[in-house]
This record gives C-alpha cells, sequence and structure tokens, in this order.
C-alpha cells in the first residue's frame, strides 16, 4: 500500500481531533494535549505525502470508491503537498503560542474553550482545499475553513471584532456565491467538476465561454486571496482578531485563495490569455498595498497592508507563466507563510509587553527586551528581501523570470517589484525606529507599562512578572508573565523556519521549480486522476 | 441545452432583489439579500443539470436521456446546508452588533478613518531634528527635546505620563 492513499486522513485527523476537544471542553488541559497532538500527527503525515510527491509526483485517491469524474477525487502532487506540510507546520506553532497565551492568562473557561475544535476545522478546511481534485470540493473546503475563521474572528464578540466580522462574513459569503455560481455555469457548460476532466474538456468549447468562465473563477478567488481591487476588506478586519488568529488568517486564508488561482491558471486555463491582465493587477496589488502600509500607525494594520502588496509578488509570477516564474512563485508562497505569521506572533508579543500595537504609543522596546528585537528583526528584513534571507532569493527568482520573459509590462512589473521591497524596508524601518530604537519617554503617550521601573529604578525587563502594582492593565489579577516562554518559544520556532527556508532553499527550490514544470505540462496531474493516456 | 424559462426568470429576480438588498447599510436587509443570492444561485445549480426527467433510479426500461441529471441536485442540497449554517451565523452576529450598539448597520472603521483623516506631517518622520540628538546629554535637555516636539501634533486619548 503506498502512503499516497493515506492523504485523506490530513482532513480526517484535524475533524476527528476537533469533535474530540470538543468532547472535552470542560478540561482544557487534556483538550490542548488531543489539539497538539492532532496537529503533530498530521504534520509527520503530510512530510510523508511531500516526500512521496517529491519522488513519484502527483498521485489520486478517490473517495468511496467512485472512478472520476463521477466521486471525490483527492489529489496530491508536489504543490499541494508543499503548501500542506507548511500549512500545518505553522498551523502547530501558533496553536502552541494561543495555547501558552491562554495557560499564561488563565483564560481557562469562557468562549475560548471553543478556540481548540474551530481551529482544527480550520486546518481540516485549509487541508481539504489544498488536496481537493474537483472544483465542488474546493468550494466545500473553502466554505469548512471560511464557517470556522467568522467563529475565530469574532471570538469573545467585543464590539470591534463583530464590527470587523460583519465586514469579513459578507464580503465571504459573496465571493462564495460568486465561486458558486460559477460552478454551476462550468457545469452546464461542461459536464464535468472534476479538475482533470475539466482540464481535458474546457478546451473543447468556444473561447468567449471559456474566458466567461475563467474570469468569474477569478473575481472569486481573488477576493479571497486580497488581490487589489478586490483587497479592502483585509485591512479592516483582519487587526481586530486576537493576535494568534490574525496570524494564522494572514498565513493561511489569502494563501488557499492564490492557491486556488494558480491551479485554475495552470490546469484549467493554460496559455497567456489573461497573463497581462494578472500582471496588471500583481503591479497594482504590489503598489496601493504598500503605499497603504506607509500610512497606517497600528502595526497590525501595517502588516495587513504587507500582506495585501506581497499577495503581488506571487501573482506576477504565475503570470509569467514560466517554469522559473511558476517556481519562484510558489517558494514565494511558502516563505511569505512562515514570514508573514511570525511578524504576526511578534507583534502579539509587542502588543503584550509594550501595552499596545499603535506604534506612536511605543519605544525602547530594543532596550528592555533584546530578544524580542531579535524576533521582529529578522522576519522583518526577510520580508522585505534583504540578502540573504528567503525573501530576497523569492523575489530574485520572480525577477529573473520577469526580465527573461522581457515584455514591456513585465518590464514595470519588475520596477514596481524593486519599488515595492524598498518601500517595504520603508515601513518596516519605521517600525523598528519607533517601537524599538527610541526612548519610552520620546512616544506619544507611552504605555505606562514600558515606563514601569523596578523598586531600584531600573527598569522592568523581559519576560519579568508584572502586578497591579506597576500597571493598570493587569491591575486587579494575579502577576503576570509577560513573555511566557510557551508564547516566545513558538515565535521562535516560526522565525528559525523561515531562516530555514533560507538554508534549505536548494532543494526547496528544486520541488517548487519542479512542480511548476508538472502544472504546466499538465499531464502528471490529469494522468495521476483519469488514468495513463487520457492527457489532451 | 434547452432552459427553463420559468427558471430563468425566477433566478434573475432573486439575484436582482439579492444584489439590490446586499448594497444596503442594515444588515438584516444585507442577510437576506445574501439568502436571495443563495437561492439564485441554488436555482442556477438545478438548471444547469438539463431539463427535468425521471429520478435517477437504475432501470433496464428507461433510456439513459431520461433521468434527471442526479449531480447538481446533491450540490444543491450541499450549497443549501451550507448557507442555512451561515445565515444562523450572520442572523448571531448581527443580534451581538444589535445588543451592544443598538445599531443594526455597518458601521466605519474608526482607524481607517483616523489614518484618512491625519495629515501629511509625521511628528517622528518629518519634524526638525533637536540639536542635540545624543544620548550624554544632561538630563534636563533631554527632558524637553522630544516633548515640545510632538505637543499637539495628534489628539489621541491621552494617559497621563508617569514620571521616570
Amino acid at each position: 500500500m503506498n502512503i499516497a492513499s493515506l492523504a485523506p486522513l490530513a482532513v480526517v485527523l484535524p475533524f476527528l481531533g476537533a469533535a474530540v476537544a470538543f468532547l472535552l471542553i470542560r478540561h482544557s488541559r487534556s483538550q490542548r494535549a488531543v489539539s497538539i497532538s492532532t496537529l503533530s500527527i498530521t504534520l509527520i503525515l503530510e512530510l510523508f505525502l511531500l516526500q512521496n510527491a517529491a519522488e513519484h509526483g502527483a498521485t489520486a485517491v478517490f473517495i468511496g470508491g467512485w472512478m472520476p469524474p463521477f466521486g471525490i477525487t483527492l489529489v496530491v502532487d508536489q504543490f499541494s503537498a508543499l503548501m500542506l506540510v507548511i500549512s500545518t507546520a505553522i498551523s502547530l506553532a501558533v496553536l502552541i503560542y494561543a495555547t501558552g497565551q491562554g495557560m499564561t492568562d488563565g483564560d481557562e473557561d469562557g468562549p475560548i474553550s471553543i478556540f481548540h475544535p474551530t481551529y482544527l476545522i480550520l486546518v481540516a478546511g485549509v487541508s481539504n482545499a489544498f488536496m481537493s481534485g474537483d472544483l465542488f470540493n474546493l468550494y466545500v473546503g473553502f466554505e469548512i475553513l471560511l464557517t470556522a475563521s467568522y467563529v475565530l474572528m469574532t471570538l469573545g464578540g467585543t464590539t470591534q471584532r463583530i464590527r470587523a466580522g460583519v465586514t469579513y462574513v459578507v464580503v465571504s459569503v459573496v465571493s462564495s456565491l460568486l465561486f458558486l455560481i460559477a460552478i454551476g455555469m462550468i457545469y452546464a457548460a461542461t459536464g464535468t467538476i472534476n479538475l482533470a476532466d475539466l482540464a481535458v474538456k474546457l478546451g473543447e468549447i468556444d473561447p468567449a465561454t471559456q474566458m466567461m468562465l475563467h474570469l468569474m473563477l477569478l473575481v472569486a478567488f481573488g477576493i479571497k486571496a486580497a488581490v487589489f481591487p478586490l483587497s479592502f476588506w483585509l485591512p479592516d478586519s483582519y487587526p481586530t482578531a486576537p493576535a494568534p488568529v490574525t496570524a494564522v488568517f494572514a498565513g493561511l486564508l489569502t494563501k488557499v485563495g492564490v492557491y486556488a488561482m494558480v491551479r485554475t491558471e495552470t490546469l484549467l486555463f493554460p496559455g497567456d490569455r489573461i497573463n497581462t491582465l494578472l500582471m496588471v493587477v500583481a503591479i497594482l496589488t504590489m503598489v496601493v498595498g504598500i503605499l497603504g502600509a506607509l500610512a497606517q500607525s497600528d502595526i497590525k494594520r501595517m502588516l495587513s497592508f504587507t500582506l495585501v502588496s506581497h499577495i503581488g509578488f506571487m501573482i506576477f509570477g504565475l503570470a509569467i507563466s514560466t517554469v522559473v516564474g511558476l517556481g519562484a512563485a510558489i517558494f514565494y508562497v511558502a516563505h511569505h507563510i512562515t514570514v508573514q505569521t511570525s511578524l504576526f506572533l511578534v507583534t502579539g508579543l509587542i502588543e503584550r509587553r509594550g501595552g499596545t500595537a499603535n506604534m506612536d504609543r511605543l519605544g525602547g522596546l530594543a532596550k528592555l527586551s533584546p530578544l524580542l528585537g531579535v524576533l521582529f528583526f529578522i522576519p522583518a528584513m526577510n520580508l522585505a528581501g534583504i540578502p540573504p534571507f528567503s525573501g530576497f532569493l523569492g523575489k530574485l527568482g520572480i525577477l529573473q523570470a520577469g526580465v527573461e520573459l522581457g515584455t514591456p509590462i513585465a518590464y514595470v512589473a519588475v520596477g514596481a517589484s524593486v519599488l515595492t521591497s524598498l518601500l517595504t524596508l520603508l515601513a518596516i524601518a519605521r517600525v523598528w525606529n519607533r517601537a524599538f530604537w527610541r526612548r519610552p519617554e520620546d512616544a506619544l503617550h507611552p504605555d505606562p507599562i514600558l515606563l514601569a521601573t523596578k523598586a531600584d529604578g531600573s527598569a522592568v525587563r523581559t519576560s519579568q512578572r508584572v502586578n497591579s502594582e506597576t500597571t493598570g492593565r493587569f491591575s486587579g489579577r494575579k502577576p503576570v508573565n509577560l513573555l511566557p516562554r510557551t508564547m516566545v518559544g513558538p515565535t521562535m520556532g516560526l522565525v528559525g523556519l523561515g531562516v530555514t527556508l533560507t538554508l534549505l532553499a536548494g532543494p526547496l527550490f528544486e520541488i517548487s521549480d519542479n512542480a511548476a514544470q508538472n502544472m504546466l505540462e499538465r499531464t502528471d496531474y490529469i494522468e495521476a486522476v483519469l488514468g495513463e493516456g487520457s492527457a489532451p | 441545452m434547452s432552459v427553463n424559462i420559468t427558471l430563468l426568470v425566477v433566478m434573475a429576480a432573486l439575484f436582482a432583489g439579492g444584489i439590490y438588498l446586499l448594497l444596503e447599510r442594515s444588515l438584516t436587509r444585507v442577510l437576506l439579500g445574501l439568502i436571495l443570492l443563495a437561492n439564485g444561485a441554488n436555482i442556477l445549480l438545478l438548471s444547469a443539470g438539463g431539463r427535468a426527467g425521471v429520478a435517477p433510479l437504475y432501470s433496464e426500461e428507461i433510456a439513459a436521456d431520461a433521468y434527471s441529471d442526479p449531480l447538481p441536485q446533491a450540490l444543491i442540497l450541499t450549497a443549501i446546508v451550507i448557507s442555512f449554517a451561515v445565515t444562523a451565523f450572520m442572523l448571531g452576529i448581527i443580534y451581538r452588533s444589535w445588543v451592544l450598539g443598538r445599531r443594526d448597520e455597518v458601521q466605519d472603521d474608526m482607524e481607517d478613518r483616523r489614518v484618512a483623516s491625519q495629515g501629511s506631517f509625521d511628528a517622528e518622520d518629518d519634524a526638525d531634528v533637536p540639536e542635540e540628538t545624543t544620548e550624554f546629554t544632561p538630563l534636563e535637555e533631554a527632558e524637553e527635546a522630544p516633548g515640545s516636539q510632538n505637543a499637539g501634533v495628534l489628539d489621541l486619548p491621552s494617559e497621563p505620563k508617569e514620571p521616570r
């Protein structure tokens, strides 16, 4: 038996874990153990899937023995296996971080106990979307992860979260409906919704109909991936959620949209009919996003805008649609998931240590907590694409492919990419100067916790407990550890993973180039589902 | 493929009404709009399956093209369940929004408004650099410079500065 036939477990395990965690809702300790061990096992399984996919290419599992194109098919090729591994790895790190936060603050009861089951359902939805071999299953995967994300987004039901949650839910539902309508039209036009089968049959229908179906899918996925001008909802809704939730949303949800776009562009609608449109969209996403980031004073909002902006790089890589460009885009997705998530986790720590995520009110963190400084600095430089980090390697690959393509619009996009990188560096440097370098007294209304001193007059430093006498924020509660190990540890792990991506860039680029090659040729995927000799 | 004109008209009405309601500012109407749109999408799926036929239970006497296509119906069932769950959740947060603010409306993002209304002047980036920026100046001078530089630039809810 091949390990690939265990692929459905990547969806089933988190669901089972969610069920058990839900039953254990009153026993927070065993709930934590269940959810963390579930994700660990899933991660190990997915590493095997990745190894198998790297060696043997795409493999398909037919659920319930219904042969394609009738039943539900799950397909694992190099791209989806890579996405599975990265997404589960960062989900696990964020879960440990969230657990650490809950344990330290003593939120044993209340709505937080719903966090673990919902989180596992989110992971199951993401895995399902990455593996699904037909459009409707992809839709179901999206709905699973979105519904879980609605709950996580409005956790606690405060005024701010409800306000942001309403926008988020309505926009997501509209994009899902567009997707559903597109599925209905595709079924009417071709009589199938199996991706591999569609890859064969879509080529045979009228080009104008093809174009309409293509654009409908593109708009639906564009909203989910937050591509300009469909990105307006993201910076509005992400920053209000709890730090770990924002981190996992920023890492995963938009990337599922990008994954769906890459899949449809390469498998269903090959060719370069709309590559110029994608290129223009990529340029606008990059530039408008980063200009938005520069205007913000809240670090979470700033990061949300850089998130939107860097989606543009992936779309640019996709629009080039050569092996080098697509391979670099895949590498960039892996890099960006890791880096963006670690930055949001670090921002959670900054908020904890400095009392606020508003950079106008922060200061002196580099001195108060050098560890926090290092944890912010490494992923920040990585995001800005400073050599030798993985962000630089990914961007270099995309730029190289853009120059090789050599069309005028590609050169404009190359220029926009470089400009965006520089502006990202500027946005990051603003945070660094304000939150870390200047003295806390220079801030506009520094949080009292930054100015707090111990009895002997020295400043309160990292990981020290603060009690009600030194600050009002935790008043009336038992002494609180500002930077507990259970929160710093997973953050360090993720920052480390970001650095590891740099060290492993060689093998990783090999996998992503290989994945890009196979996706552009299409035969590997189609034959894995429909059998030998079925590819057109 | 032939299209049922009744379904087409119903679908058009549902989509038009749904989009109209979606553009309202009241959350309950937005929700009603989403429900109409979801039903319109379901009818679209139904008409994607071609004309109605006999129930898809295999029998040797019935010709293959006489059956209804069962797949769109399975898709519609799934879509109905999903839109039901989302509607229930939406009702929950609309009620919560009403409990919290006595408002059943899409509300503005205050931080967004604040960023949009701020001037191009930024105290940290654009203010004149005080003459003495070194950390080694006597304490009194260092105290003065940042205070005067920041005064009155932004109106944030102020918290009293604690003495060092």
